[in-house]
């Protein structure tokens, strides 16, 4: 059992270690690309235990919790670890076209793999330190792969990104200190209990705050989002469509997991917080979206409005609403890396990402336009794609609640979305070349091409699969949301394994 | 930076972070330290050396590039970790050898894989936080 939980983390270390002895060689490439397939391997077979048992749980280095550290793996955790491994294996791919031998000779592969592990760490984690570890690891991960080429512009971004999010993580480990120092316990299933118990319940809700702005700066909601549209659109596209799609995930996520599991004490206080910070971090993005003429910056600014959909599902703190907030996780993760999948591909075609200066793209490639349709569409919410189920169930939610107000936010800002996704289609696929340059897709050798287009269309077909068939998706986010709720089987999971071992 | 004082005086600073880094590494072993401090002492060592002569200097005096380091000593670490699979133990569980003895009281020598794993960890500190150092250093 503790090797199903481990795999997935180790996986891609042994990975990364491999890639990056072989970094001069093209060998070094495949064998990133078959760590990726074990990855996924691995994680499905984690999936499948947990669909089979509810929640999963492991200790490491066979410490007792809540001693040790402590492997969890629960609905939420199992589809964000599968999903982890599905994005990495597109970006593999990916990269076998986009990134060129320079960047490979650097240890492109191997710091995208330490990535990967990073996050599938959080992910996977039921220890409140040892999350903080792979913040960590992610954090110089993704900032060797932000400055990785060197130009001026990655590290005038790497620095501000690499300042911020570490003002993020000193919050949260200050955080982490007071709460060991209130509880004695730093294992989060055993938090559950030892938090209810603290007598001083406002020094709680004061740490929880602490949590919130730490994960906060993570998940990029308002105000603190200011680090992204900042450094997301100097980096390789497999690099920013990773980012994209995973790294502000974690921060939700940890939201999520830390605000259903431990910080309940005053949900009226630190959620009520928690719906307007998500209201204004939707309208902040989306109306920040609109001012830009980038393809990469307006997606990153999306990132951020729809970051606010899934805080929403978290704030709102009904059954329905976090299994909206769930599904809008899986959903977004893989529309948002692919829509940065294809601006990378359009980028090679028309030879830019400035919207005013590349056009034509619809004349010369109408498979990439229509790949490009799929997941901007399922962004802003169109039926029947992925994105209107997991509107759907937010805006229910918060109308079963009577919040009209945050409602009308969310079906606003998806009108805002259709606005910035018909301008990218205006602009870069429909008006023409404004130097006369006909963007035909012979214009990029197939060895580049064909890698690059297979991912997008992969992920263009779950968005579809998701879109007709939601039911499964759907039920499985209410497990999710149950589980999250009612948190015994996670705590007896964890704390069970104590009486299991002397 | 080109202060005499500060370049002459590092050599000495350098040398005695050096050794002071490989005794938090092994004090780490029953008492606080350890592979992970040790490493950002090392790591600070030949922060200063690049400092007082320069970057080329610094990664010369590596001999072996900071970012090989890390990664030979994160391939370390996992190799301790996954040594616990042939025992049919969780991952990460410490393996020891007991020799002129049977327990860890008795046992004249012990080796054993929390020891290989601080050190791996010492390296990849070591490592990463160098190569960080050096690519701010020479860019800005």
């Amino acid at each position: 059992m503790s090797w199903l939980l481990a795999l997935p983390i180790a996986i891609p270390f042994v990975t990364a270690v491999i890639v990056y002895l072989l970094r001069n060689r093209a060998l070094g490439r495949w064998i990133s690309l078959a760590g990726s397939l074990a990855s996924l391997a691995a994680s499905a077979a984690l999936m499948v235990a947990v669909l089979r048992d509810g929640v999963v749980a492991a200790q490491m280095g066979g410490w007792p919790a809540p001693f040790g550290i402590s492997l969890v793996a629960d609905y939420l955790s199992a589809v964000m670890v599968v999903i982890t491994a599905i994005t990495g294996l597109a970006t593999a791919v990916y990269a076998l076209g986009e990134i060129e031998e320079r960047l490979e000779r650097l240890g492109y592969h191997a710091l995208f793999q330490v990535l990967i592990a990073g996050v599938t760490g959080a992910f996977l984690t039921g220890d409140l330190f040892n999350l903080y570890v792979w913040f960590e690891v992610m954090l110089i991960a993704s900032f060797g792969l932000l400055v990785l080429g060197g130009s001026k512009e990655q590290l005038d971004a790497g620095i501000k990104y690499v300042a911020l999010n570490l003002v993020s993580t000193l919050v949260f480990l200050s955080g982490i200190g007071l709460l060991y120092g209130v509880t004695g316990t730093l294992n989060l299933a055993d938090l559950h209990g030892a938090v209810a118990a603290v007598e001083d319940q406002a020094l709680i809700t004061v740490i929880a705050m602490m949590f919130m702005v730490g994960f906060g700066v993570k998940a990029a909601v308002f105000p603190l989002f200011f680090w992204l549209p900042a450094s997301y659109h100097t980096p390789s596209f497999a690099v920013s469509a990773v980012f994209a799609g995973l790294l502000t995930k974690v921060g939700v996520y940890a939201l999520m997991r830390m605000f259903t599991l431990v910080f309940v004490g005053d949900v009226g206080f630190t959620h009520e917080i928690l719906i307007w910070v998500s209201a204004l971090t939707m309208l902040t993005g989306v109306l920040g979206a609109a001012a830009q003429t980038d393809f990469r910056k307006i997606l990153s600014f999306h990132i951020i409005s729809q970051i606010g959909y899934m805080t929403l599902g978290l704030a709102l703190y009904t059954p329905l609403a976090l299994m909206g907030g769930v599904f809008y996780l899986v959903h977004h993760i893989i529309v948002k890396a692919n829509l940065f999948l294809v601006a990378g591909v359009a980028q090679k075609l028309a030879g830019g990402t400035d919207l005013e200066r590349i056009g034509g793209l619809y004349k010369s490639s109408p498979l990439l336009a229509a790949l490009f349709v799929v997941p901007a569409f399922s962004l802003a919410g169109f039926p029947p794609l992925s994105g209107f189920w997991a509107k759907f169930l937010i805006v229910k939610a918060s109308i079963e609640l009577g919040e009209w107000l945050i409602a009308f936010v969310a079906l606003f800002v998806g009108l805002l979305t259709i606005f910035s996704m018909t301008k990218i289609w205006g602009m870069a696929f429909w008006k023409p070349h404004p130097e006369g340059i006909e963007p035909t897709p012979d214009r990029v050798p197939a060895r580049i091409r064909v890698p690059m287009m297979l991912p997008i269309a992969g992920l263009a077909a779950m968005t579809v699969l998701i879109g007709f068939f939601p039911e499964p998706f759907v039920q499985f986010a209410e497990t999710a949301a149950v589980q999250l709720l009612e948190p015994a089987a996670y705590v007896e999971a964890v704390l069970g394994l104590r009486e299991a071992r002397p | 930076m080109n202060s005499i004082i500060f370049s002459a005086g590092a050599r000495i600073l350098v040398a005695l972070l050096l050794v002071f880094s490989v005794f938090m590494l092994l004090r780490g072993h029953n008492l606080p330290g350890g592979g992970f401090i040790g490493g950002l002492i090392g790591a600070v060592g030949f922060i200063v050396y690049a400092l007082a002569c320069g970057t080329a200097e610094a990664k010369a005096a590596l001999r072996v590039s900071p970012e090989a380091i890390a990664m030979v000593g994160l391939g370390i670490a996992l190799s301790a970790g996954l040594a616990a699979a042939p025992f049919g133990e969780a991952l990460f569980t410490g393996i020891w050898i007991w020799v002129g003895g049977d327990s860890y009281a008795t046992a004249a020598l012990k080796p054993n894989t929390v020891l290989v794993f601080d050190v791996g960890v010492y390296l990849v500190v070591l490592g990463s936080i160098v190569s960080l150092a050096c690519a701010f250093e020479e860019e800005v």
